[in-house]
């Protein structure tokens, strides 16, 4: 539809353009806003519950990891002391004194447990090793003043802390103390700290996880797999801790000074003098989470980049749409008004018309009245006669003109002729093709008619035909008004029904507007040229007649209007086949 | 028909009928004037006329009611109708209720004389 621009219209057109950006951006927002915030939210809920349930979950598995290990720990030191217990219970300390006897003790320890204990001892009230047996020289080795033998001295079973002691590796013992003739002794194994430290260093997860175990004045008593600052927080806040009961297990957080923040889980350990301590980062003991949460944040800003498109094409799809929608009920409003001013003009020309008529009558008969009277003798031989007469005849001459006039706005306001008369549409056809003839020629159109002549007379209005055959001829001419072309206008009959076509070779109509060509107030012609309301009128009629209208149309081609009417309705009595003369 | 034709002329446009009067009798007829219906009815009454011309579009009395009222007072008159354009439908009306003819005003008047002279030489 061509959209036209007036000066007085231009304002208006930018206000429009205003309000639409305005609606457009409207929209956009809304869209965004109605499905970022669900969608933002639900996707946070979700990451937070996968979040809390996921750390529930690896926490609860290093707890129980830790707690796994700190029973083993424990029962291995338990194992270790029932082992020396009943050794010492078992044998006299004579028995035991005899070098060769421990030996054979030792060998038989690790051949049950493995290898386990580096070796044993048997020492006196006064700290001295009585016999030894394993892999260093510390027969008459002196325990007197070391801090273990004190210890172990007071109660009856002692595990030490790590300590490097006289062979210079790091290693701890347990003793166990018992009587002979009321003196004091004590048998003392020694663990292999590597095979210690195994039990630890087995627990590693992820790439960051490791345990170790510290006693309670921070000292580590295994060798973590990376290095540790043991008397720096949060180690020492651990230390500083009540002993805990036997089972419990304490998880926290803590970001170091280089701002790697690491789970921590602890337990205590041997009645509390150690602490098992499991570290890793939190960044690797979440990685599920994190991944997920990588995951769901590309998802989610693809999805809001799906909505701000979305939004952006709806909108302005929606926006063109209302603006068309808009434009052309203006345009339809327009219409109607011109449409309006139209038939009041035509009704106002009317009127003039009828009201001009006598005047103008009067003034002709007067004037052929001076005419008549000049004929009698008395003016016969006045001078200027000839040239009375000259005027007398202009007079007329131009009444007739006035009087054209007049017909000519009184056939253009009057309505349809309705009545029916019988006819033979062939005739018609060519009465009208007649009155286009100069036009076509005009606009360099070739006329083409195949008529069957032997199509029955019709009753019908026949100016109701005309006008719908006239408007289709001239749309016809219209569109092929630039180019030229060809029309043809056929009629036939068809299992006893009336059709007639007409035919151009034109532009052709786009499929968009072939829908709504029959529409009221529709119109591909600018402004002033068309009202729209020809084709509608048309279908109109040709309903009113008991037929059908259709238009077939291609783009390029040309186009093909058809009116279908069944005979049987619309035939003249009397005339059955063929001419009905 | 024998003799001048005696002529009624009923038209509302007094000027009109003044000066169509005054050709038709330069053209040997005898002719009546009367400015409206009731005056047209008002002369029937008191002598007969061959043909009577009568505008249809008048503003006391409608044409096609003043034709019934001819045709009822004296069936033997003939009636020539003036009609506007566009008033074809008045102007068969008329002829269905026995007027014998009609011009579309304004006519020209050799047209009009030809043919009340034809009307009035035709037998009813």
């Amino acid at each position: 539809m061509p959209l036209r621009e007036n000066p007085n219209q231009r304002g208006q057109n930018d206000e429009g353009q205003r309000y639409y950006r305005t609606l457009t951006r409207n929209m956009v927002l809304t869209i965004i806003l109605v499905s970022f915030i669900p969608y933002v939210i639900v996707t946070a809920i979700l990451l937070y519950q996968f979040h809390a349930s996921h750390r529930e979950k690896v926490i609860a598995h290093l707890e129980g990891l830790v707690k796994k290990h700190k029973q083993n720990i424990d029962a291995f030191l338990k194992e270790k002391l029932g082992n020396l217990s009943s050794l010492a219970k078992t044998f006299s300390y004579e028995e035991l004194s005899n070098e060769e006897f421990l030996k054979n003790r030792l060998e038989m320890l690790q051949q049950a447990y493995g290898p386990f204990f580096v070796d044993l001892g048997v020492i006196n009230a006064r700290g001295i090793q009585i016999s030894y047996a394993g892999p260093f020289q510390l027969v008459k080795a002196s325990y007197g003043d070391s801090g273990w033998f004190k210890s172990a001295m007071k109660r009856e079973y002692y595990i030490s802390d790590v300590f490097s002691g006289l062979r210079g590796l790091p290693h701890f013992i347990i003793a166990v103390r018992e009587n002979w003739l009321g003196d004091p002794w004590i048998l003392r194994g020694t663990i292999d700290f590597v095979a210690f430290n195994n039990l630890v260093e087995q627990i590693r997860i992820g790439q960051t996880g490791f345990a170790f175990i510290l006693n309670r004045d921070g000292e580590l008593q295994t060798k973590p797999s990376y290095p540790v600052r043991a008397d720096h927080e949060p180690y020492a806040a651990i230390l500083k801790r009540e002993k805990r009961a036997e089972d419990q297990v304490s998880t926290f957080e803590w970001t170091d000074e280089s701002g790697v923040k690491s789970i921590y889980v602890t337990a205590f350990l041997k009645g509390g003098d150690w602490v098992l301590v499991f570290q890793q980062k939190v960044s690797d003991a979440f990685s599920d989470f994190e991944r997920a949460l990588r995951v769901t944040m590309v998802v989610l800003a693809l999805g809001l980049l799906a909505i701000l498109t979305t939004a952006f094409l709806l909108s302005r799809r929606m926006v063109g749409r209302i603006a068309n929608a808009d434009r052309e009920k203006h345009m339809m409003n327009e219409q109607v008004v011109e449409t309006g001013k139209l038939a009041s003009v035509g009704e106002l020309a009317a009127g003039i018309a009828h009201e001009i008529n006598n005047p103008v009558a009067i003034m002709v008969e007067e004037a052929g009245w001076i005419e008549d009277l000049l004929e009698d003798d008395d003016f016969k031989d006045g001078a200027n006669l000839k040239e009375f007469r000259r005027a007398l005849a202009q007079i007329r001459t131009q009444g007739k003109r006035c009087k054209e006039i007049t017909h000519k706005l009184l056939s253009f306001a009057r309505k349809t002729d309705e009545r029916v008369l019988e006819f033979d549409i062939g005739e018609v056809i060519q009465d009208i093709v007649a009155l286009s003839g100069q036009r076509a020629k005009y606009s360099n159109v070739a006329v083409k008619l195949n008529l069957d002549n032997a199509l029955p007379k019709v009753r019908l209005s026949q100016a109701e035909l005309q006008q719908v055959l006239l408007n289709l001829i001239n749309n016809a001419l219209d569109a092929m008004e630039k180019q030229g072309g060809s029309l043809e206008i056929n009629s036939r009959e068809e299992d006893g029904i009336l059709v007639i076509e007409v035919a151009d070779n034109g532009p052709g109509i786009p499929a968009a507007n072939l829908g709504r060509i029959f529409d009221p107030f529709f119109t591909t012609k600018p402004v002033g040229k068309g009202t729209g309301l020809g084709l509608s009128i048309c279908y109109g009629i040709v309903k009113k007649l008991g037929g059908e209208i259709e238009v077939a149309s291609t783009v390029g081609v040309g186009t093909t209007f058809r009116i279908k009417m069944p005979l049987e309705k619309i035939k003249a009595k009397g005339s059955e086949n063929g001419k009905g003369e | 028909m024998p003799g001048r034709i005696k002529l009624l002329l009923v038209d509302d446009e007094e000027a009109y009928v003044n000066v169509l009067a005054n050709r038709l009798m330069r053209r040997d007829m005898d002719v009546t004037k009367a400015y409206s219906g009731s005056e047209g009815i008002q002369a029937l009454r008191g002598q007969d006329f061959h043909v009577a011309v009568l505008d249809l579009k008048m503003e006391d009395m409608d044409g096609i009611e003043v034709l019934k009222i001819f045709k009822k007072m004296d069936p033997k008159l003939k009636v020539i109708m003036l009609t506007g354009h566009g008033s074809a439908q008045a102007a068969r009306e008329g002829i269905a209720l026995g007027a014998s003819g009609y011009l579309t005003k304004p006519c020209e008047l050799d047209e009009l004389v030809e043919l009340i002279r034809k009307t009035a030489s035709k037998e009813v």
